[in-house]
């Protein structure tokens, strides 16, 4: 599992390349700071759910903000090395825009010994209407 | 008694084989994912291929959260779409063979998903079978399971709901 110190500073981009999904799906770690994260993934033909309206499909909006999630989990003061998705609840409020980079924000705003809860939000380039916001549990070590 | 004889067997297969095929050829997200459904009688089970890129924690290794959940979603989805073309190709309204993604009747749209992982996704194919608990003439409520090497020990449920496509003007 990727360490505290690999998803800060320089390193932290090479954290979610180490991830095979992450890099499968172009993602880009943006920001990372106490508890918070920015990942971006750039517009993919790969990312399409409806070929008739070239709309991303939903589990592609998924896999960022579950992956968003857990660094901003990993990136909490208290230092968790390791962590999962216990769940995940995602509400899709819009399609994405085709063509655009979809980016994710996510918030670790409590973290006990054995559970973190993170929100989280994912936008396009119309950063005022939200393509999708999920909610999760997410499990850590020590 | 003059009831109708019924179809061969292969009329049957293929027609439904047809259908299922336009159903999912045609979204290269699924494809890209590589997910595929096995039908037997008008029963789908998703089966998603491991493959390297699937991995979220290269240390356990584990397959990445967001693999299992959209493999959940295309599952329920795919059982949506496809229940509504079920009764559309065996009725004759539509012909399978001349599907395609610009004559398939549209696919529902998800509106929420909640998924509980119940243990970590291991290196192997996965399995999913969803089950629509509620289909009515707006929303559907779905709920999926999947699992890998043993039935009874399920990896990872989902429970969703979706935006049914409105009728065509006809």
């Amino acid at each position: 599992m990727p360490d505290k110190v690999g998803i800060r500073g320089a390193g932290k981009r090479r954290f979610i390349d180490e991830l095979p999904f992450c890099r499968a799906m172009n993602m880009v770690l943006e920001e990372v700071g106490e508890g918070t994260a920015v990942v971006s993934m750039p517009w993919n033909d790969r990312l399409v759910g409806d070929p008739v309206t070239g709309v991303a499909h939903g589990g592609a909006v998924s896999s960022l903000l579950d992956t968003c999630g857990g660094v901003a989990v990993l990136s909490h003061p208290a230092k968790p090395s390791t962590t999962a998705t216990l769940n995940f609840r995602i509400d899709y409020m819009r399609p994405a825009t085709p063509g655009q980079t979809i980016t994710a924000h996510a918030t670790c705003f409590h973290l006990t010994r054995t559970v973190a809860f993170v929100r989280t939000l994912a936008t396009d380039e119309d950063k005022a209407n939200p393509v999708a916001t999920a909610t999760g549990a997410f499990v850590v070590q020590a | 008694m003059n009831q109708k004889r019924p179809e061969p067997v292969q009329i049957v297969k293929q027609r439904r084989d047809a259908a299922l095929r336009a159903l999912v050829a045609g979204i290269p997200f699924v494809q890209f994912l590589g997910i595929a459904f096995e039908r037997h009688g008008d029963e789908l089970t998703a089966v998603l291929k491991f493959d390297d890129m699937q991995i979220g924690n290269p240390e356990l290794p584990a397959l990445h959260g967001g693999v299992t959940a959209a493999f959940l979603e295309t599952a329920a989805l795919v059982e949506l779409g496809w229940q509504n073309l079920w009764h559309e190709i065996e009725s004759g309204r539509l012909d399978a063979e001349s599907l395609n993604p610009a004559t398939l009747p549209r696919m529902p749209k998800t509106i929420d998903i909640t998924v509980d992982y119940l243990r970590s996704g291991l290196p192997r194919d996965a399995y999913a079978r969803a089950r629509v608990n509620r289909s009515g003439r707006r929303y559907a409520s779905v709920r999926v399971e999947a699992w890998q090497d043993n039935r009874m020990r399920p990896m990872a449920q989902a429970t969703g709901h979706f935006l049914m496509p409105s009728p065509s003007p006809e």
